[in-house]
Parts: structure tokens; C-alpha cells; sequence
């Protein structure tokens, strides 16, 4: 590890967004309607991490906080090509906001000591923010570039980035550095089996908030280091559409009257 | 004027080359709206280099103050210089609620300003809105939009980043006075990031566009889209499409419509051969009209749509075409 880049990518286990069911009654989201999957824009860090370490040599830390099964994210992470896998789970982590699950993987991070890079998806399926890799970037105090869809060169001290804000960006980052990547910027490979049969016996490391209360403050983790709560959930109704399909072969033309009718059709003449 | 009072809503104005983004005038209308019902001022912040025009602008659009850094060092938006500019600003005047665009941009700083100030954000809200108890509430959707959470913060200032094109800009009036107060920047050392420039600039920004027609799964070859972009020239609107059509390589990333791509809400939206996932419709469910075509009437698209015609795309669209043809020389 002593050669290359010390690369540390942050995933999260998410529920299956296509399945996952909503107890509308509840008002909530019920989690076990849907199986766990690594977050995918999450993939397409590791990856970015596993490609810089063939490039220019490193080592790969993959750290995830979430509930005990997080660790089969973590294990197929291992399978995918990264070195080392820490989960961070203890009841005091649960119910963090974006400003407290940042907090606690920077505190995280702090504990692993060196590093030369973290990587990050651009957001999760779940939460849907962006916000967590920007917000451990602040807290360690260190640049960042979001939305990263290139990696145009990377050297022991600094990579030469294309960011995509729309319009796209080339832009120089000293390291050490956070970045968070699109999903243009690869196609995630899938583990050999042999890999997978390796990480199965490998050891992940295990840290609650004990094991990190050296290294930040305990009450700016979980519930209690969250400043935002969210006191309501509404499942909008769908209704409202008309819903009105046409039949029959003069269905076109109705469906253009119908446009007509309500103003969106700018038919003038342009030549 | 007075010096400011404290707890202000502030709207960060993204600019680039001078130019306003459309979300930070939106802002300025709600921003203006929330700071009446919470009996304060509406503050701009408004970052750049040779922007000083741009300030009045922001009065013009509801503003009681604009905070103006006019620098050099601000040309190009360094991340961390601009999060500098920000913080030290909002730990001097002290505004309760913090609104930015849910840009690219605005969603790369706010975090970062967040952080430093250990306050809570809310991403993408597409409402704002002042309770009984006077107290700020977020709201956003969630889970590809099948929820909408309701989200109140504990800490001061509250942040939240707002979606484009949800918000009504007040109407310019270039009677409206209030006060630009230009700022000294910050002297900030090397942030260990360089902006070389700009590589690409969008050539299509789905965002704005007022009519899209997208394809999706239903088409069967590349060359089938320039039907799809003969129906969108004809209407003046822009080809979108589903994701599987970016994955296959047959157009760019730019018109890709959904939950990875963009979040588009024209008036009409006509989406052909696109059966609705709910990545696809996380990202368009809020167009004012849908039209809907697709061979298959399960689609769940069609639950979603105001209008649709169930039939095979290869026929609807080329009549769809030759009648608009016909309508258009006739008027």
C-alpha cells in the first residue's frame, strides 16, 4: 500500500427502487418489500477506483455505514476487485441525515488515517441528494468535484477531471481530493467467481461508534447529529390525468384536436 | 438603508458568463413570498466577475438587498472559494433560510456550505412553505417521486436546494428599489482546484424545453429517431428519449429523460414506445400534458397519461407527422 494511490470509495446498500412497496396507510416506505442491492451509481466509483489502481497502482478501502447486511455490499465489493472493507453499523448511527451519515464516514475516514483519494456515486437510488460526498469533503477539508464523468489523467498528486454540470468542465485536483462520478464515466465489471469464492472467506472490519469516538464526536452521528426530520409523507395521487385513449383509425386526429384545443400545438407556418 | 436585520431569506444567484439561471428568478418569487409571510428582508447573493449590472437585476425581481463579490478569483466557480465567499457571509448577516437552484451547481455547493455550517438541507424541494407556528417546511419528492416527504430543520440557517420550473418568477419591474452592497472577496489561498475551462457546452438542455418527444424501447433502429425528430421539429420541440437508447449508444446523454438523466417538465410530452418505468417517469410525471403511444395498453405509461393511442408507433407517428403537415399549410 506503500505504492500508488490510497483510494477510499463510500458505497451504501439500497432497497431495489423498482420494487420496493409503500404502505400508503403507514405513510412509510416498507424496506423489506424489496431486496438489497449495492447502490448503483456506487458501482461506477468502484469501479473508477479499481481502474486507477491498474493505471498508476494503489490500494482500495471500501467503507459503508448501514445495518449488518450492508456487509454483502461490502463483500461483492471485495469481489469487484477492492482490498479492504470496513462497515460502520451501530444503533447510533441509524436515523442520520445527509450532515450526520457525512459526519460519521469523514470520522470514518479519519480513523483509517492516510488516503489520497475518496470516490463517491453522484447519489443514491434511495435518497436521491448528492449531498453526502460533497458534505465528507467539507468536513475533512479537502477539494472536491462533483459529477466527474472523465478521468483524463491521474498522477500520485493530481488527476485531471471532467466534471458534467451540463455543460462540461475540465478541471485540474490537487490531491488529496473527493470526487463523485457519473454514470458515463464506466461500465462496472462483474466479479469472477473466483473472486466472489475469495471474499466470501475474507474478514470486513467491523466499527461502531465506540470504535470512532477517538476520532470525531459521538453526538454529530445518527438521530442525534441530524438537523433535518422529516415529520410527514404524502403518496401524491395520480388521478388527475384524464387518461383518455383513442381508438380507431381516426385516433390521430383526434388526439391532434384534443392538442389543438388546449393550446400547445404552434402550428404557424415557419417558412 | 439600514444596516441589514438578521434572520433574512437569502437566494443564491447562479450566474454564468454574466447571465442569470432562470431557477435563481424563481427563487427570488418564492423567496420574496416566504420573506413577507415571515416579515423580513428577501437578500440576493450574487458571485462572479464583471456581474455588477446583474445585482440591480435581482431587485428588479424582488430583492430587498443584493450582496454583491465582484472579483477576479470568482470568474470561474472554484467550488471551495465560492463555499468561502458564502459562509463568511452568512455567519455575518445570519439569514434564516438559504434557497439555491437544485443545479448541477447548486447541488455540488450547497452541501459543502452546509458542512461548514453544521446545518441541515434539504435536496430538490419542489415546495417551501411557512406553517402555523411560523416554522419553514421542505417539501421533497422521494423514492422516484412515489413519495413526498415533508421535512422541517432544527438548526439555523435552514438550506434547501429547489427544482427548476416549479417556482413562478415575480414579473421584472425595474421600479423596484432596494440595495446592492458590494463586498470585499475574501482573500482565499490556492483551494487546490483548477477550472481550465469549459470543454462542451449543452447543446440540448432538455430542462428548458416546452415540447419534447421521446422514444424509447418501442423503436426498433437507430435511424427510426429521425421520425421522432421530424415530429419534435415539426411541434418546435426537442428528441428525448428512455435510458435504454443512451446505454445502446444511439444518442447523446443530453436527451436522456429519467431519474439518471434529466428532469424535464414541458407542456406536452408525448412519449413513444417508452413503456414507463419509474426511473423513466421520475422524470417527467410533472409535464403539463402527456400524451402517450405504445403498442401495448398495460403499459404503465398509460396510467400516467392525459392522452394516448394504443397502436403501433411505426403507424401512429408518420400520420401523426403527415397530419401536422397538413394542418400547418392550412394555417
Amino acid at each position: 500500500m506503500d505504492k500508488g494511490l490510497h483510494i477510499i470509495v463510500l458505497i451504501k446498500q439500497v432497497p431495489d427502487i423498482e420494487k420496493v412497496k409503500f404502505n400508503v396507510e403507514e405513510g412509510r416506505i416498507d424496506r423489506s418489500s424489496a431486496p438489497l442491492e449495492t447502490n448503483p451509481f456506487d458501482l461506477n466509483a468502484l469501479e473508477a477506483a479499481i481502474q486507477l489502481k491498474e493505471r498508476i497502482g494503489g490500494y482500495v478501502t471500501v467503507i459503508s455505514m448501514g445495518p449488518p447486511q450492508a456487509e454483502s455490499s461490502l463483500r461483492d465489493a471485495l469481489a469487484r476487485g477492492a482490498d479492504r472493507a470496513i462497515l460502520l453499523t451501530d444503533k447510533l448511527f441509524a436515523g442520520a441525515d445527509t450532515l450526520a451519515t457525512s459526519y460519521t464516514l469523514a470520522t470514518a475516514i479519519r480513523k483509517v488515517g492516510h488516503f489520497d483519494l475518496i470516490i463517491c456515486g453522484e447519489k443514491t437510488v434511495d435518497g436521491d441528494t448528492g449531498q453526502v460526498g460533497p458534505e465528507v469533503a467539507e468536513h475533512l477539508n479537502i477539494p472536491h468535484v462533483a459529477y466527474v464523468c472523465e478521468i483524463k489523467s491521474a498522477t500520485l498528486d493530481k488527476l485531471l477531471l471532467v466534471s458534467d454540470m451540463g455543460d462540461k468542465y475540465l478541471i485540474e485536483v490537487k490531491l488529496p481530493a473527493l470526487i463523485t462520478v457519473t454514470k458515463d464515466i464506466n461500465t462496472p465489471r462483474l466479479p469472477t467467481l473466483r473472486n466472489v469464492l475469495k471474499a466470501k472467506k475474507a474478514t470486513i472490519e467491523v466499527w461502531n461508534a465506540n470504535d470512532l469516538a477517538g476520532y470525531g464526536e459521538v453526538c454529530r452521528f445518527g438521530l442525534q447529529g441530524s438537523m433535518t426530520t422529516v415529520f410527514k409523507i404524502v403518496f401524491p395521487s395520480e388521478g388527475t390525468r384524464k387518461g383518455l385513449i383513442f381508438h380507431g383509425d381516426d385516433a390521430v386526429e383526434k388526439l391532434v384536436e384534443v392538442l389543438r384545443e388546449r393550446g400547445v400545438l404552434r402550428l404557424e407556418s415557419t417558412d | 438603508m439600514n444596516q441589514p436585520i438578521e434572520n433574512g431569506v437569502m437566494v443564491y444567484a447562479e450566474q454564468k458568463k454574466g447571465i442569470v439561471h432562470p431557477v435563481s428568478l424563481e427563487l427570488l418569487g418564492k423567496g420574496r413570498e416566504l420573506a413577507d409571510k415571515l416579515n423580513v428582508e428577501l437578500w440576493g447573493i450574487l458571485l462572479g466577475h464583471n456581474i455588477k449590472g446583474k445585482a440591480e437585476t435581482l431587485i428588479h425581481y424582488g430583492a430587498d438587498r443584493v450582496f454583491l463579490y465582484d472579483d477576479p478569483t470568482l470568474e470561474e466557480f472554484d467550488v471551495v472559494r465560492y463555499k468561502h465567499v458564502l459562509v463568511e457571509l452568512v455567519r455575518e448577516v445570519k439569514p434564516q433560510l438559504i434557497l439555491m437552484g437544485a443545479t448541477p451547481l447548486g447541488r455540488s455547493l450547497a452541501p459543502r456550505v452546509a458542512a461548514a455550517l453544521n446545518t441541515g438541507l434539504t435536496a430538490d424541494c419542489i415546495d417551501i412553505q411557512i406553517d402555523d407556528k411560523g416554522e419553514i417546511v421542505q417539501i421533497r419528492p422521494a423514492f422516484t417521486g412515489n413519495i413526498l416527504a415533508y421535512i422541517k430543520t432544527r438548526s439555523k440557517p435552514v438550506m434547501a436546494t429547489v427544482r427548476y420550473r416549479v417556482m413562478k418568477p415575480l414579473t421584472k419591474d425595474p421600479s423596484r428599489k432596494g440595495e446592492v452592497i458590494e463586498k470585499p472577496t475574501p482573500k482565499i489561498p490556492d483551494t487546490g482546484l483548477k477550472v481550465l475551462g469549459e470543454i462542451s457546452t449543452r447543446r440540448v438542455n432538455l430542462a428548458e424545453a416546452d415540447i419534447i418527444v421521446s422514444g424509447g424501447r418501442g423503436l426498433k433502429r437507430k435511424e427510426d429517431l429521425n421520425m421522432l425528430k421530424e415530429l419534435a421539429s415539426i411541434l418546435g420541440g426537442v428528441l428525448g428519449v428512455s435510458r435504454p437508447l443512451v446505454d445502446e449508444g444511439w444518442v447523446s446523454k443530453e436527451h436522456q429523460v429519467g431519474f439518471s438523466g434529466n428532469t424535464v417538465k414541458p407542456k406536452l410530452y408525448i412519449a413513444c414506445g417508452i413503456s414507463g418505468s419509474p426511473q423513466h417517469i421520475a422524470g417527467m410525471r410533472d409535464s403539463e400534458i402527456i400524451v402517450a403511444i405504445n403498442i401495448d395498453q398495460s403499459a404503465p405509461i398509460f396510467r400516467i397519461a392525459d392522452y394516448g393511442i394504443v397502436g403501433d408507433l411505426y403507424e401512429v407517428i408518420p400520420k401523426l407527422i403527415e397530419t401536422l403537415k397538413r394542418l400547418k399549410k392550412h394555417e
